[in-house]
Formats: C-alpha cells, sequence, structure tokens
C-alpha cells in the first residue's frame, strides 16, 4: 500500500492540513503528551520573559537583603507571601532563581544540541553520503569518543578551556565553553544517526535523477538528503536536550559549568546542597524539582515524537 | 576484446557502445580479507557489451534479474563510470566531455525514468519544483514566469493538470507519479532517454496509459528510447531492435520482429518458452530447469551452458563471440556451427475481446 | 456443495475518518480440486480476501459481514486457536516473498518435520521420512541431503517450491496462493507456476491463486475471479473470459495488457485509476471510468448477474439484455 492509501486529495491551507495531519490527531489523542508540551512550553516562556515573569530580579544586588536570607516557603510557619518558595543564603529569592536558572539551563541545552546537530548531521551526511575514506575516518572517530562517557569528554574540553583561556575572561566565557563541551559530547549520536538514513536515501532514486542531470553533490546533499533525513534526527534533538539539560547540571553541580554570579539549575542545586544539613532544605529541593519536570516532559514529548514519526509503531 | 562493427550506414547512431564493461569490486574490507585470506571478487556486471541506437528508435534490453540490463542504463546516463570500453553520443565520445560547459551540454540531452514511482521523487519537494528541477540546473529559463508557464505545460503534458503543481508527490498515485517523472524528464527537451523498468512497479491498466503515453511522446519528440525490462512482451510492444543480456553480455541483438520470429540463441528461446499463453490454446510448456547463477561467480566459458541443451565441450571453454548475419547478432558457438535446430517461435494469435 | 463458499463477505477497516468499506460484497466459490484465479489491481482487495478466508487479516481490518464456509461449515467466526488448527491441516498458504514463510534459524527440514508432525500423527523418523519424500516431489534435488540446510543456502526458485512443499505437507483441501510468483524471474516463474499445477493435480488440492498477471491466471486456472474495488466484477471459466470478457472493466484490462504478436500502436486504456476505499463513487464503482455507463449506473450498485453462457458480471448492460430477452 502507498504510504498515504487513505489519504486527502485536495490542497488545503497549511494550518488545515496541520490540523489534519496524523501528527496532530495522534497529539491531541493523548493526555501525557499534551501536559509535557504545556509543562515545556510555560519553562521555555518563562525562561524567555523572566525578568517580566519572575517576582524579583535575583542579580540585581539593589534588591537584595540578607535579613530576608534562609526564609522558608510560604507555606511554613516563618514563610512570607513575598517569597513564595523561600530565599537562600543572600536573600535572592527561590522562584525567581529557579526562572533565571532555567533560562540559563535551556539556553545552554539548545545551544548545545544546536551545535551536536550541526556537526552531527554534516559530518554524518558526508560520510552516508560521500562513504569511502570519509566515512571510515569519520565514524571511526564517533566510534572511539562513544567508548568514553559523554560527561568525562565534557569535563577534558572544560579542562582544556580552563588552562588556554586568561583569569580574567574566565567567568564570560564559561558559558560558551559549556555548550562546546556538551556540543561536542554528543555529535556521535546525531553523525550515526544521520549516516543510516543518509545511506538509504542515497540509494534511492531521486538522488539518482539529480546525479543524471549533474547537480552538485553538496546541492544533492544540502537539498534532496538532508531534508529527508531530518525526521529522526528531530527525534533525537528533542530527547538530546533532556540529555545537554542534565549534561550541564551535572557539569555545574560538580562545579565546572557556569560560574555562580549566572547560576543554571545545576548551579542552583550544587549551592543548595551546602544547606542540605543545615535545615534550608528549600534552597536545593525545588530547583531539583525544577529539573526533573523539566527533563521530564521534554524526553516524553521526544517519546511521542519518536512514535508519532515511526508509521510502524502506529 | 574490442569488438569493432561496421558503423551503420544510413547516419551516426544516436548512441554507440563499444566494449563496454563495468566491474564492481564486491569484496570484503580489507582487514576481514587479510584475517579470512580470502581473495579479492570482482563482480562483472556487464563485460564487453556493444551495440547502437538509431535516432528515434526505441532499443530494449531484456533479461532477468542480475543479468546488468540495469546497470546498462546507469553507465549510459553517467550515473556509473565504466570500467572499460566507450559511449558516444552521436558520434562523440562521451568521456571526452571533461569540463562543466561540455559536460552539462551533453547531460541536458538524455534524461532518465526510473523504476520505482514511490522512491524517484523526492518526496519533500512540491511537484511543480521537482519538475523544474532540470530547467533550473540547465539555466533554460530567464524568469520565475516562464518557468512556472513550462512547468505547466508539461504537466498537461504528461495528462495531469497545472494544479497537480502544488501538490507534493504523497498525494499521487503510482501512475501519476510516473507521469510525474516523465513530465520532469521531458523539462530539459531531451531527445533521448534511458527508462528503467519504468512499468515494472505499475498495475497492468496504468501500465498500458504509460506505455500509450511514451509512444506519444516519442511521435511527438522523435525521441530515442533505451527501455529496459525483464518483460517481454511490453518490449515486443514498444521495441525497433531488442538486446537479450545474461550474465553481464549480450546473447542476441536483433529487430524485434525477427527476434520472436527467428530466435535464434537458446538463452532468447528459453525465455520467449516462458510467454504466458493467453491464447489458451491449452498447450502445455515444458519449464526450463535450472537458476541463473552467480554472477560473481559465473560458469566459464559460455555463462549459458550448464542450462544449455546444446552444449558441448567448446561451449564450457570457450566465450563465444558475436556473429552478424542479415542484421541478426547471436553469441553461440552452437549456431555459429550450425548444431542449432531451426526454430520459429509462433507467437498466439492475438485473442479477440467482444 | 462447494469446498469452499464465500458469501457477501464485508471487511472494514476502522479509522479516524469513519470505517472504510475495503471488501464489499463479496462471493465465490471454489469446487474440490479446482483452481480458481483471483485477478485485480492493487487495492481491488483480492488479498484481503484471502487474509479473510485464512482468518489473517491484519489488524485493525475485521470481517463485518457474510459467511466463509469449508466444506459446509462456518470458519469465520471460529476463534484464533480452532482457526489455527485449519490452518495448514484443511487450508494452507504460499505468499509472495518465501522468506516470510520460513524461520530463517531453523533447517528446512525441521521446519517441514514440525508442521507435519503438528497435523499429522506420525513418528519424527516418519515425518521426517514424508518432508524428504515433499521436497522430491516439490523438485528439490537431492533431498535428503538438502534437507538439513537453511533456507539462506536455498535460491529464490528453489525456496519457493520448500514453501510449496510446508504447505502441502499436511495434505490440506484448499491452498491459498498470494502472489506466489511475482518475486521471481519469469523463467523460474514458468517452473512454479508448472509445479503448482502439477501438484494439485496429483493432490486433488483446490487452489485460491491470487494474482495481478493474468498470464499466470491463464495458464493455471480453471476459473477466475475479476476483482474491481473491493468486489467481484466478473466471475467465470478461464478461457471464457479471457477470450470474451463480458464486464467493461475484463474487456478493458485484457486489452491493456501487451501482447507478444499483438500488432497495436496503442494499446486498450481505461482511463483514470481504480478509487481509493475513501472515494468509491455510488452506484456501480466502476462507472466514471465506463465507456459503457448509463444512467442507472451512476446510481445502483449492480450484483453478480448472468451475463449470458458460463458468464455471471455486475454491470447493468446484463440485466438490460436479460429484461429485453
Amino acid at each position: 500500500m502507498s504510504d498515504n492509501p487513505l489519504g486527502v486529495t485536495r490542497s488545503e491551507s497549511l494550518l488545515q492540513r496541520i490540523l489534519d495531519s496524523d501528527i496532530y490527531y495522534s497529539f491531541s489523542h493523548s493526555p501525557i503528551t499534551i501536559l509535557s508540551a504545556v509543562v515545556t512550553a510555560i519553562f521555555f516562556l518563562s525562561a524567555a520573559f523572566a525578568p517580566w515573569v519572575a517576582p524579583h530580579n535575583p542579580f540585581d544586588p539593589a534588591t537584595l537583603d540578607l535579613l530576608d536570607a534562609f526564609t522558608p516557603p510560604a507555606w511554613e510557619a516563618d514563610g512570607t507571601s513575598k517569597f513564595l518558595l523561600g530565599t537562600d543564603d543572600q536573600g535572592r529569592d527561590i522562584l525567581s532563581t529557579i526562572i533565571y536558572g532555567s533560562r540559563v539551563s535551556l539556553i545552554v541545552g539548545f545551544s548545545a544540541v544546536l551545535f551536536s546537530v550541526v556537526l552531527g548531521v554534516g559530518l554524518g551526511l558526508l560520510a552516508g553520503y560521500l562513504g569511502g575514506w570519509i566515512d571510515s575516518i569519520v565514524m571511526r572517530l564517533a566510534d572511539v569518543q562513544l567508548t568514553i562517557p559523554a560527561i568525562l569528554v565534557a569535563l577534558m574540553i572544560d579542562g582544556v578551556a580552563r588552562i588556554l583561556v586568561p583569569v580574567h575572561l574566565r567567568d564570560v566565557v564559561a558559558i560558551y565553553v559549556l555548550i562546546l563541551a556538551i556540543g561536542v559530547s554528543d555529535w556521535p549520536r546525531y553523525a550515526r544517526v544521520t549516516r543510516g538514513a543518509a545511506l538509504v536515501e542515497r540509494n534511492k532514486e531521486y538522488v539518482s535523477a539529480a546525479r543524471v542531470i549533474g547537480v552538485h553533490p553538496i546541492k544533492i546533499m544540502l537539498r534532496h538528503v538532508l531534508p529527508n533525513v531530518m525526521g529522526p534526527v528531530l527525534v533525537l534533538a528533542t530527547i538530546g536536550l533532556a540529555l545537554a539539560i542534565i549534561t550541564e547540571a551535572t557539569l555545574s553541580f560538580l562545579g565546572v559549568g557556569v560560574p555562580p554570579t549566572q547560576p543554571s539549575l545545576g548551579t542552583l542545586i550544587r549551592i543548595g546542597n551546602n544547606f542540605l544539613f543545615s535545615g534550608e532544605w528549600w534552597i536545593t529541593l525545588f530547583p531539583s524539582v525544577a529539573l526533573v519536570i523539566l527533563v521530564l516532559a521534554v524526553n516524553l514529548l521526544g517519546d511521542w515524537l519518536r512514535d508519532a514519526l515511526n508509521p510502524k509503531l502506529r | 576484446m574490442a569488438r569493432q562493427r561496421a558503423p551503420d550506414p544510413s547516419a551516426t547512431p544516436m548512441l554507440e557502445v563499444r566494449d563496454l564493461a563495468k566491474y564492481f569490486d564486491v569484496s570484503k574490507p580489507w582487514l576481514a580479507r587479510l584475517i579470512e585470506r580470502s581473495p579479492r571478487q570482482i563482480l562483472k556486471a556487464v563485460d564487453g557489451l556493444a551495440f547502437d541506437i538509431n535516432k528515434g528508435q526505441t532499443f530494449s534490453l531484456v533479461g532477468e534479474s542480475g543479468c546488468g540490463k540495469s546497470t546498462v542504463a546507469k553507465l549510459v546516463v553517467g550515473l556509473h563510470a565504466p570500467s572499460r570500453g566507450v559511449i558516444r553520443f552521436e558520434g562523440r565520445d562521451v568521456a571526452d566531455a571533461q569540463s562543466r560547459a561540455d559536460s552539462a551540454a551533453l547531460r541536458r540531452r538524455w534524461q532518465m525514468i526510473f523504476q520505482d514511482p514511490y522512491a524517484s521523487l523526492n518526496p519533500r519537494w512540491r511537484v511543480r519544483d521537482i519538475i523544474a528541477e532540470p530547467i533550473r540546473v540547465f539555466g533554460l529559463v530567464k524568469s520565475r514566469r516562464e518557468q512556472e508557464d513550462m512547468v505547466a505545460g508539461l504537466l498537461r503534458q504528461v495528462g495531469l493538470s497545472p494544479a497537480d503543481g502544488e501538490k507534493y508527490p504523497h498525494e499521487f498515485s503510482g501512475g501519476q507519479r510516473q507521469r510525474i517523472s516523465i513530465a520532469r524528464a521531458l523539462s530539459s527537451n531531451p531527445e533521448f532517454l534511458v527508462c528503467d523498468e519504468p512499468t515494472s512497479a505499475l498495475d497492468v491498466s496504468v501500465q498500458a496509459q504509460i506505455l500509450n503515453l511514451m509512444k506519444d511522446l516519442q511521435r511527438e519528440f522523435g525521441l530515442t528510447y533505451l527501455f529496459i525490462s525483464h518483460n517481454l512482451a511490453v518490449v515486443y510492444h514498444l521495441s525497433d531492435k531488442i538486446g537479450v543480456m545474461y550474465l553481464g553480455r549480450l546473447c542476441e541483438v536483433a529487430g524485434a520482429k525477427d527476434l520472436f520470429a527467428r530466435p535464434q540463441h537458446p538463452y532468447t528461446r528459453l525465455l520467449l518458452e516462458t510467454i504466458p499463453d493467453l491464447e489458451m490454446t491449452g498447450r502445455e510448456r515444458e519449464p526450463v530447469a535450472g537458476e541463473v547463477p552467480n554472477p560473481i561467480n559465473p560458469p566459464s566459458g559460455c555463462a549459458f551452458h550448464p542450462r544449455c541443451p546444446f552444449a558441448n565441450e567448446r561451449c564450457r571453454s570457450e566465450v563465444p563471440m558475436p556473429t552478424e548475419s542479415a542484421g541478426h547478432i547471436v553469441a553461440c558457438h552452437a549456431a555459429e556451427e550450425g548444431r542449432l535446430p531451426d526454430a520459429t517461435y509462433t507467437p498466439p494469435k492475438q485473442p479477440v475481446a467482444s | 456443495m462447494a469446498l469452499l463458499e464465500v458469501e457477501d463477505l464485508r471487511v472494514e477497516f476502522p479509522t479516524r475518518r469513519g470505517a472504510l468499506l475495503a471488501l464489499d460484497g463479496v462471493s465465490l466459490e471454489i469446487n474440490e480440486g479446482e483452481v480458481l484465479g483471483v485477478v485485480g489491481e492493487s487495492g481491488a482487495g483480492k488479498s484481503l480476501t484471502g487474509s479473510a478466508i485464512i482468518g489473517l487479516l491484519e489488524p485493525p481490518g475485521r470481517v463485518t459481514g457474510g459467511q466463509i464456509r469449508l466444506e459446509g461449515h462456518r470458519i469465520d467466526d471460529l476463534s484464533y486457536e480452532e482457526m489455527r488448527a485449519i490452518r495448514g491441516k484443511k487450508i494452507g498458504a504460499i505468499f509472495q516473498d518465501p522468506l516470510t514463510s520460513l524461520n530463517p534459524l531453523y533447517t528446512v527440514g525441521r521446519q517441514l518435520v514440525e508442521t507435519i508432525r503438528v497435523h499429522l500423527a506420525l513418528s519424527l523418523e516418519e515425518a521426517r521420512g514424508l518432508a524428504i519424500e515433499l521436497l522430491g516431489e516439490v523438485g528439490i534435488p537431492a533431498p535428503e541431503r538438502r534437507i538439513d540446510s537453511y533456507p539462506h543456502e536455498f535460491s529464490g526458485g528453489m525456496r519457493q517450491r520448500v514453501v510449496i512443499a510446508l504447505a502441502l505437507c499436511a495434505n490440506p483441501r484448499l491452498i491459498i496462493a498470494d502472489e506466489p510468483t511475482t518475486a521471481l524471474d519469469v523463467s523460474i516463474q514458468a517452473q512454479i507456476i508448472a509445479l503448482l499445477k502439477k501438484l494439485c493435480r496429483e493432490h486433488k488440492t483446490a487452489v485460491m491463486l491470487i494474482t495481478h498477471d493474468m498470464g499466470v491466471i491463464a495458464e493455471t486456472a480453471d476459473r477466475v475471479a475479476v476483482m474491481y474495488a473491493g468486489r467481484v466484477a466478473e466471475i467465470g471459466p478461464v478461457k471464457r473470459v479471457v477470450k470474451h470478457p463480458k464486464h467493461p472493466y475484463t474487456v478493458g484490462l485484457m486489452g491493456a495488457i501487451p501482447m507478444v504478436g499483438h500488432d497495436v500502436e496503442r494499446l486498450t486504456q481505461i482511463e483514470g485509476a481504480m478509487p481509493r476505499l475513501n472515494e468509491i463513487p455510488a452506484g456501480c464503482s466502476f462507472n466514471p471510468r465506463c465507456p459503457k455507463v448509463f444512467d442507472r449506473c451512476r446510481v445502483e450498485r449492480p450484483e453478480l448477474m448472468p451475463a449470458g453462457r458460463d458468464a455471471e458480471a455486475a454491470c447493468w448492460q446484463f440485466d438490460k439484455e436479460a429484461r429485453r430477452g
């Protein structure tokens, strides 16, 4: 049977086509997916509009008051409605630091995924479409890197960067080093998937048709093969975003991530960790919960996308 | 091994192929080879082919899977580089066209139609962009407007409507997709079309539509076809000249009517024997025993000898060379020595549809 | 009584845009030892008819009406377990791709012996003897040696022979062969058809031969059912259908087949394409493409009706003739 035996044959507007598509149907019939999408959207929006959404600006020293330090959440005996989730040792509002923190986490996660997608898809496309020695070199490189845990690769890159970058610039470039470290550690997954898909597409007749008229190989790769391998890459990238956020949190927790002046969720958890035994549990618990919810929601979205784009599981 | 035939006296053929060969290295990776001490394996997909195609005619290659007929198609349009031999397009060696401009000028004049209507169109492209790709690549029009008009004209030409250009390939049936493929092939105004089993994935009624369309287009534009097929009836219907291939070599080349009326090579006779009898004469056909051998390790001498009822010692050791008599070329020792019994294939008369 | 009777069979595929009627009132009979060809283009429902009979419809497809009777007993309402006992013992199956019917991990001998012992009360030794006998019968050279080979050690044609042996091993009354030769080369096709014909004649097994290839049908079948858009358009003895087709669709189909020795400039062309399941027109489903269409065809759906001697066709032009006559 064709891939669309019951499909609609009329051309419709883009909106109608989306509302009519199988993807939208599977989305609208999966409550968990809708919930994940809503949660993810809330995180994204509040991160994007943090200065307007957050009740306080935790990084403006003028608004901070050390007397507010260690205020418990609002529902506790000493809590105040001014600080819904309490404050930390410097009197910063936890809810606001979470909103600003997830902003950093998401920026790092997104940029890292973008970096590894560009790197991995580019190399995978070259390897899969051109084959030969390029294929051998790229894939052996990927194999070698896959034998080293991603977090180690990231730590290594971070270490090298620390040696190379002058001290006074460290805090400024820290976030870029982090993006580079996470991005480089994750490219082999994208390269492998892209190469596999490109190998399949390369032998399809539409590629031959372009070769017959002498279209340049780079153009064939970008205009013909690339759009047809992006499906699986998109799924991988969604799950990869969750992974990148976790890697970032891990690195920041270990103290090699973003500087405390610009804390991400991982940094917040690390800072809060110091106060766990002295009874100020809220400082570390709420950022952790936020991290778990964010990662879970993104992961569930990725799972759904994988199933929705894979006709065999439908 | 070059076997030159006298050029056709009437005119230079559109396409001349001489001693064409394509070998594929199908060995395991060198590390595996080193460890297992296995030798290199060479697949001789096409070996020493020679044929001419005259302008405005249809030349068909028939044979079973693995005989190399599709490889010939890919060699002719430049999807594979030949291992040996010459391909001349209107008397000019294709390998000489090295510069980009030269190569584009040549490529514009031939096009290819593929077998699988589901794989031959990029699923992410709109039909109008698919058809316009050759127009853009060869810079055949000056304006966007001109291109749109051309695409609309092509769509009408192949029996679709200009509005179909807005759609994506998945919105069409197999036959309609093959029409889109043909429109794309025609868009650079080619003179020569290579058709690799263009109807074998289609239902018979759709096949009839496509074959009719191909014939109409040939008449209208004076197109020359190289047609690859395993279906003898389709080949009979369409061709002026037919080449029968077996394991990378041509066994027999003859005019279509001549080949079916006086098949010489025992393999050709076997193939004709397999044509289903739609006349309902109730004749019991004697199926020929044996299967096509592995092309990586073909039999010695004439590759057909293990299945051939007329094979003798010479056939087992010596590769038969094509010999021509009255425009009928056969590569068979038995035919050359006159050992073959006369075989006249009498095709069943056409059934009468009430 | 016919061996297999299919009466008014309906198969539906529920989708989110409503149920699609894939088979709409298919009726046919297969007699003892007879080869019934079922021919049609892709999407006509010929394979679905076969799957429905052996109870292997792919979900979410389901039988929603009609009856299937084997030797007079209904088999369409049996449970999965009951149906499994009938499959293999009474109805054998041969599919297009021999690789899907054979387990690549077991030798063909083991698969044959297991299948034989499921259906027949034989000892291991006896079953192995029968398996070797069957392999010899389907034309595998040196069966006593080849019985211990794995499927991948056989060529495509030889594999299909093994599948035929597997289908025949419990001596079923009926074999459903779904495109058994489509994946094979022409010279091998002829061998397999000849083999199938010979074996069924010897074992007196009836065959439902499903194919898109009219040539295969003409060579093999006794009677043929032509399907179009989920219905039987015409049914009759193969010679009559091939030489004197009645239904306009069959007429077009026969004219569309290129034939050796048949010198025509253009082939008969049926305009358009078979409708998709969600776009089947009212009245006769062939009416938009029919050269002989008249008003009644557009509103009323024709059932199979006598169309001359030996012939049944679902076309109103014969109703008109019958009434006039």
